[in-house]
């Protein structure tokens, strides 16, 4: 499933943040964005997995194949390691969650309320989620946030596994991950104010 | 979608997962209506019905802000709107919670609570018919009125400031309901009315619920 994403732009909060923005994403690859921080990397994942309508362009094979990773987890702190990922699986309609549990070591911590780990386990346990998904294109924002290097090392290679069985993944990250992803630097397509014309020139 | 609704079964069950705050509630203030309006059991019959679906409603009004409000928080209904299930029937499943956990309890209760009040005996079948009937709309509108103020800090006043007109109705005639049976008169209009207001609002409300959380989730 190749996403296509073509002449995008992009709003928060009903402010243009990026526009033009062209890429295309085939299987077995993987696309790194970076820009610096509020350029719009968060609302561009949010709007290619459906959470917002562009405000112009067309995006292409992202429906219903998009797995979304935001800044939160998405656990439930009464609920057991087990039992959080379970619901996720069968949200999905998948039945194997022993794979998840060994990919991110969250075995030993299985039977553990999620209220009760660590910041950099919650994030395994939430990162553990995108392979009970069974969705081709991972979107991942900043996933590598308060993980160990030991951690992170699991991450990419959890990453490598999907893109070697064909999936894709778009990481919005500022660390090397040593994957061989094309970089996507968004900077350049902060959106620009638009020019003053004659309509805002009547109330000037 | 079963999955769904074990889960949010499961927290409400949890520790700390509020099941019971309603119910306690319900339970609070039939106990002390007695005290306040004074102990002749004649005026307790008449206001029986009336204070035992007040109570009812208010109860329900209690735990709605949580409804949608800790899934919004921990980032889990994000990914459930990019999950393979619908909108639509996320909503109606967390009202479906809603009332297993808020409005179911409260039906089984209310013709205990009834005895407190002195509710005449041809009331306590009228009485949890027209709550039977009644609470789910309850939910379904509380998840209206959650799914339109999700997001927001605080949301609670703004919840209870939208939802309660939108109660009225159905408090009118699920309470006429229970007055009418309570002293045999005739129920069938005001349960018909209480029934097509129900069916309707659990017909068209996840719809509307799902549209103003796909805005909020913007």
């Amino acid at each position: 499933m190749t996403l296509t994403v073509t002449n995008l732009a992009i709003t928060r909060g009903g402010v243009p943040v990026l526009e033009g923005i062209n890429f295309a994403l085939e299987p077995g690859k993987a696309l790194i964005l970076r820009g610096p921080n509020g350029i719009g990397k968060t609302t561009l994942l949010r709007t290619l997995a459906g959470l917002q309508p562009p405000l112009a362009g067309v995006i292409d094979g992202a429906e219903d194949t998009v797995a979304y990773a935001g800044h939160s987890d998405g656990l439930k702190p009464t609920l057991t390691v087990v039992e959080n990922l379970r619901f996720w699986a069968s949200v999905f309609g998948a039945a194997d969650i022993q794979s998840a549990l060994d990919a991110y070591g969250l075995n030993e911590l299985a039977d553990r309320q999620a209220g009760n780990l660590s910041a950099g386990q919650k994030r395994r346990l939430g990162l553990s989620r995108l392979l009970v998904t069974g969705r081709p294109i991972w979107m991942l924002d900043e996933p590598t946030v308060s993980l160990d290097r030991n951690a992170v090392a699991m991450f990419a290679d959890a990453v490598r596994g999907h893109l070697g069985q064909g999936g894709s993944a778009l990481i919005a990250t500022h660390i090397d991950l040593g994957l061989d992803g094309e970089v996507l630097d968004v900077g350049p397509y902060k959106a620009k104010p638009k020019p003053i014309d004659d309509f805002d020139g009547g109330f000037l | 979608m079963i999955a769904l609704l074990k889960r949010d079964l499961t927290l409400a069950f949890r520790a700390g997962g509020g099941f019971g705050l309603g119910l306690a509630f319900f339970l609070i203030v039939t106990v002390l209506v007695p005290f306040s309006v004074g102990p002749q059991s004649s005026l307790l019959s008449t206001i029986a019905p009336g204070v035992l679906w007040l109570g009812a409603l208010l109860a329900c009004l209690l735990s709605l802000d949580r409804l949608l409000a800790l899934d919004w928080e921990d980032g889990s209904l994000d990914l459930l709107a990019t999950a393979p299930l619908p909108l639509e029937s996320v909503v109606t499943i967390k009202a479906l919670a809603h009332w297993i956990t808020t409005g179911l309890p409260l039906v089984l209760a209310a013709p205990v609570l009834g005895v407190l009040l002195n509710l005449p005996v041809p009331g306590f079948f009228w009485l949890v018919v027209s709550l039977a009937l009644g609470t789910p709309a309850l939910s379904v509108i509380g998840t209206f009125g959650a799914a339109l103020t999700v997001g927001l800090k605080r949301g609670g006043l703004l919840l209870s400031l939208l939802v309660l007109p939108l109660y009225v109705p159905t408090l009118i005639f699920g309470a006429e309901v229970a007055r009418r049976g309570a002293t045999g008169m005739e129920t069938a209009t005001p349960l018909l009315m209480l029934a097509g207001i129900t069916a309707a609002t659990i017909a068209l409300l996840p719809f509307a619920s799902a549209a103003v959380l796909r805005v909020n989730l913007r």
